[in-house]
């Protein structure tokens, strides 16, 4: 047996976690619930895609919006659950979730002033 | 679940000889290591989202670039795409339920699991191989005319439409048409536009021996009497062009997407083709798809970058399947290293939940 380095008891993702046959009918429902709602986010989207045509309205740019929501929704399904970050200690949570938002939201807003700034150079001097 | 209700003081758990996450050093790297991953992710896209939206050229459109499925003709827009996704999703599903399965100490369930874990990414592999072959050869190919030119068509509800078409407009061939033209340039075949249509001759006889070199292998040669009958029919082919075909122009608040071009307007169109702009599917230079090389560049480089995820996580969960299935886990005592790996197959899907949104749908 490997020597633990995690010491806590009751910590059910600790190396020793165990959980009993009735446990696990509860957490396998669960699961099989997220697995329903994923499938069914994604089949919006695919219908939503090929459904609604692309064009310079107020309308497609709802759409977008959404797309990005539903995918927003099924990454904290995924975060939350399957890689069970919901059920970790908090300090743990914030360890991960904080400084990659942090980063990502910078990078988004930096994406967008440059990329529009490009687009203006281009429109103008092309 | 509820399995942190511990009377741990802030003193005793952040006072050394225990971890204060409450998970293992070996899980602890994994997420540092996934987070690091998800920048680099998120670094690639963003750069994506950056070019694309600072290009003022029309951007293809995913539903109309990705719209075949292996084996069939016609159009399925996105469905394959989906198809991929789903069956990530499912695979992550599996991955999970070993991971459940190993804290019941249950190792026939792990065993199960991640043998159908295995299989799904295997099948998600082969299916991007796929999906690449078919972006690399394309689907007829395309050019840009070189001067500005004025041409008569229908549109999709078969009312006549004159198009003014810039210098540069990319001008699409059917699937059929662009492939014979393609293997005529590659054979060196003499390629002629006559009335409305494209004819082919051919530089080579029926057996495929090339004339040029006809006199050097004459000689032990079991045909080698095929000079007689060198005279093959040259393969006509009606010339039937798409504009817009993966980009929408809207005039007049019409959708102006895949109009058909054929006849002698077609022709116009092929006599005005600029001299080296004809590309057939994709590589790092040049694509059919758009005007911006980047856009094969992106595609490729980051669902290239991803699928190479999928085979690490493919290979790591055989590696875990096997050791489940002789047992080191039950020896172990514990069955974490599922719980690891799943962390990164996990991870894997998560990326291509992002990239399926912002390369294929928006």
């Amino acid at each position: 047996m490997l020597e633990r380095d995690d010491l806590i008891v009751n910590d059910k993702y600790s190396t020793d976690a165990r959980h009993s046959e009735e446990e696990g009918k509860v957490i396998r429902k669960k699961l099989y619930m997220v697995t329903v709602i994923l499938t069914v986010i994604t089949i919006v989207e695919i219908f939503m895609g090929v459904y609604f045509k692309r064009n310079a309205t107020f309308t497609w740019e709802a759409i977008k919006l959404t797309f990005i929501l539903l995918t927003l929704v099924k990454a904290a399904y995924i975060v939350l659950i399957f890689m069970h970050l919901g059920e970790e200690r908090k300090n743990l949570k914030y360890v991960i979730l904080l400084p990659y938002a942090l980063f990502i939201l910078y990078l988004i807003f930096i994406g967008i002033y440059e990329g529009l700034s490009v687009q203006e150079l281009n429109n103008t001097f092309r | 679940m509820s399995g942190h209700v511990e009377a741990i003081s802030k003193e005793q758990l952040w006072g050394g000889g225990r971890s204060p996450f409450g998970i293992s050093y070996g899980k602890m790297m994994m997420w540092y290591f996934l987070v690091s991953d998800a920048l680099t992710f998120g670094g690639l896209l963003t750069a994506y989202g950056v070019i694309r939206h600072g290009s003022s050229d029309a951007w293809p459109v995913g539903e109309q670039v990705f719209e075949s499925l292996p084996g069939l003709h016609g159009s399925y827009p996105l469905i394959y795409v989906a198809l991929m996704t789903f069956i990530l999703i499912i695979s992550s599903v599996t991955m999970v339920l070993a991971v459940e399965a190993g804290h019941r100490m249950d190792q026939r369930g792990v065993i199960k699991w991640m043998g159908y874990t295995v299989l799904g990414g295997l099948f998600f592999l082969s299916s991007q191989a796929w999906e690449w072959s078919h972006f690399i050869h394309g689907s007829g190919g395309g050019f840009q005319i070189s001067a500005p030119i004025s041409v008569n068509a229908t549109d999709d509800h078969g009312a006549p439409i004159t198009m003014n078409l810039k210098g540069g407009t990319w001008v699409h061939m059917t699937s059929d048409l662009g492939h014979a033209y393609e293997h005529a340039l590659d054979h060196g075949d003499k390629i002629d536009v006559h009335n409305g249509k494209l004819i082919i001759t051919s530089a080579h006889d029926e057996h495929g021996h090339d004339h040029s070199h006809a006199d050097a292998h004459a000689t032990g040669d079991a045909h080698a009497g095929h000079e007689a009958h060198a005279e093959v029919a040259p393969q006509v082919f009606d010339l039937d062009l798409v504009l817009n075909k993966y980009t929408l122009e809207h005039v007049n608040g019409k959708d102006l997407r895949k109009i058909h071009v054929t006849g002698a307007e077609a022709q116009k169109l092929m006599d005005n083709m600029s001299a080296n702009s004809i590309v057939f599917g994709a590589n790092m230079q040049k694509n059919e798809y758009a005007i911006q090389q980047q856009y094969a560049n992106f595609f490729f480089f980051i669902t290239g970058f991803h699928g190479f995820h999928v085979l690490q996580g493919v290979i790591i969960n055989l590696i875990v399947f096997l050791m489940a299935y002789r047992g080191v886990f039950e020896r172990r005592g514990h069955y974490e290293m599922v719980e690891k790996v799943g962390l990164f197959w996990h991870f894997v899907d998560l990326v291509w939940v992002f990239v399926f949104t912002f390369y294929y749908l928006v």
